[in-house]
């Protein structure tokens, strides 16, 4: 039983403010994603969690415990590290057992739980070995089972699958999120990867340039983005958006075709995911410059008004490059963004 | 028409692969020969020396010499019954000792911080360690001496053994530097989150990788130590260490003694590099085979 909350959490190095007042709950049992750029601060809100930097304000708590002056092995966490830190002059067993070896129990016990995690992880047969004589794959499964034998109330993990090749990723995608399941720890878990985001995550939180731009499950975040940055940031290909000028009260001048939007403002910005356009008369009129014929669909690439628009239409569509198509925003799909804050209206 | 062909194919499979095998052993010619002027250039100066430690002084200075020890081990039990000669080797080993100790038990922490911490004026730091070396000892030797006597460490294998610890802190200061920096941050903070306090985590998983390195840094500062002669000639007169106890002798004395002196110099150097032989070239993994 361990929620995090994060309160207030500020870090600034030297002149440079990593993270800006990062308010944070995560609940227990409950898979949470950083997602963001790289040099957006969420390594260092991980590693604040972690103890192993000091926040310059605000409090860490977890599980009803103040923790942010505690040293790390005070925090109840165990922490997968991106290169894995497995240590070399050890073998796989005396790896998985050190933080056993540290709390001090029995010689049964930590048997028992270094094969246990170990089978967990399907590494039984290694238990001998030494990391140099590990792949790169056998490696994060170490650190993994390292982190679950000592069956911490937090996983904290540091873009573990990032040095897999991409199969591998994908294989320990789905291991990772079984496991992890079935421990019913809390978890706190850094990436880049919007689709490995996606996947594990029960609650992501974006973010960008040291403040969380949102928090919300992925299907949230997917379809209703809170700001223009997680719109841009979050989908492949990203949502498209078009400078909107007001033609009448919550009537609003898109590249030529009229729409109803938000009461606000002299500006707004029309946002459209590629796969919520139909191609039916009276919308947006776009001249097709890319196709990509990618299996299930096909990715249009277009310019409307004088900027890129992609679409992705049903695969037997027949389009061609110069083609005029128009283009029907999905009934409640279109989001209109501030362009002045980047918020949504 | 294929019987012509196939010689054509056959030389054509020769010529091609002889070039290759030609560019081959050249190569491997070249390795051998510099193995061999290598391993000359090492051996023959310690054959030479011990072929001429193991004869008997008559042979040491007749001619022709002969290139096979007659293992005669007159000059040995000369130069070791040589008065002196026995207290010189000891206090040789202990201000050694001394010195390999002192100087990893400040140059270590020395490296160590220089590697984790950033602080300021630590380039300058950094410099100012190498600069020491830089610093002339004979300018040093008098108000050393001086400053010695009155605090009566004149004399005494730990005054020496200061003297050369400060010989060789840089050098303990800047290999342990570099195998601190060497083992990756995250080896730590692993431990760290696994239960470790900072110490543990040092002494747990920071100090079995890095002991190949002490090792060789221990030897290394050992080896200053032992070869030093200028801080020791100046700074003792009862209890010489070795180098300046046969500076002092031997310049007087009988050749076939130089040479069971220089041997009594270059065998422990050899010995004792020879035993930690294993931690200088091993890596872990290599190692543990």
């Amino acid at each position: 039983m361990a929620e995090i909350v994060i309160k207030n959490v500020a870090k600034s190095f030297g002149a440079f403010q990593a993270l800006h007042s990062i308010d944070l709950n995560i609940s227990d049992q409950e898979f949470m994603v950083l997602l963001g750029p790289s040099g957006c601060g969420k390594t260092t809100l991980l590693r604040i969690v972690a103890g192993l930097e000091t926040p310059s304000a605000g409090e860490v708590w977890i599980g009803g415990r103040r923790v942010d002056r505690l040293p790390p092995r005070e925090r109840g966490i165990a922490m997968v590290f991106q290169n894995y830190a497995v240590f070399p002059h050890l073998t796989v067993f005396e790896n998985i057992a050190f933080g056993l070896r540290m709390q001090k129990l029995s010689r049964q016990v930590i048997d028992e739980r270094v094969r246990r995690t170990a089978a967990l992880m399907h590494i039984e047969q290694l238990l001998k070995r030494y990391s140099g004589q590990l792949s790169g794959g056998q490696r994060q499964r170490v650190a993994v089972a390292r982190a679950l034998a000592m069956e911490p109330d937090v996983i904290l993990m540091d873009e573990p699958l990032s040095n897999l090749d991409a199969l591998l990723r994908l294989e320990m995608r789905a291991e990772l999120k079984g496991v992890l399941d079935a421990s019913q720890t809390t978890t706190l878990y850094v990436t880049h990867d919007q689709v490995e985001a996606m996947s594990l995550a029960d609650r992501i939180a974006v973010m960008n340039e040291g403040r969380i731009v949102q928090a919300s499950t992925p299907v949230e975040i997917y379809r209703n983005p809170a700001a223009h940055f997680v719109g841009s940031f979050i989908g492949n290909p990203p949502m498209n958006f078009i400078p909107a000028t007001p033609v009448a009260p919550g009537e609003w001048d898109v590249a030529g075709l009229r729409l109803s939007g938000p009461q606000a403002g002299d500006s707004l910005e029309f946002a459209i995911r590629p796969e919520d356009l139909d191609v039916a008369p009276g919308g947006l009129e776009a001249v097709v410059r890319v196709v990509e014929p990618l299996g299930p669909h096909t990715l249009v690439t277009t310019e409307v008004g004088g900027r890129l628009f992609r679409a992705v239409l049903e695969s037997d569509m027949p389009v061609a490059p110069g083609d005029e198509l128009s283009l029907v925003p999905k009934e409640g799909r279109v989001r209109w963004f501030d362009p002045g804050t980047g918020q949504v209206v | 028409m294929s019987a012509s062909a196939e010689p054509d194919a056959v030389l054509a499979r020769n010529s091609v692969p002889r070039t290759v095998e030609g560019a081959g052993s050249a190569r491997r010619f070249l390795f051998v020969s510099a193995v061999i002027v290598i391993c000359a250039w090492v051996l023959v100066p310690i054959y030479l020396l011990l072929v001429n430690t193991l004869s008997s002084p008559q042979e040491v200075t007749s001619f022709p010499k002969s290139f096979v020890p007659s293992f005669d081990f007159g000059s040995i039990q000369f130069f070791v019954s040589f008065a002196g000669v026995a207290k010189a080797l000891w206090n040789s080993i202990l201000v050694a000792i001394l010195t390999m100790a002192m100087s990893l038990a400040l140059g270590a922490p020395a490296g160590y911080a220089l590697s984790r911490f950033e602080f300021a004026g630590k380039e300058v730091f950094r410099m100012l360690v190498v600069m020491t070396r830089a610093f002339p000892l004979p300018l040093l030797a008098l108000p050393l001496a001086i400053f010695f006597i009155r605090t009566g460490l004149d004399d005494t294998a730990i005054g020496l053994a200061l003297v050369h610890t400060v010989l060789a802190i840089p050098f303990a200061a800047l290999i342990t530097f570099s195998l601190f920096s060497g083992i990756p941050l995250e080896f730590e903070e692993a431990a760290w989150t696994l239960g470790c306090t900072r110490w543990q985590a040092f002494y747990k998983v920071v100090l079995p990788l890095v002991l190949p390195g002490i090792a060789a840094s221990a030897v290394f500062a050992f080896i200053i130590s032992w070869n030093e002669v200028f801080a020791a000639a100046v700074l003792t007169i009862e209890n010489r260490t070795l180098p300046a106890f046969l500076v002092q002798n031997l310049n007087v004395s009988p050749l076939h003694l130089k040479f069971a002196g220089g041997a009594a110099m270059v065998i422990p150097a050899l010995v004792f590099i020879f035993a930690v032989r294993k931690y200088l070239f091993a890596m872990w993994g290599i190692a543990s085979r």
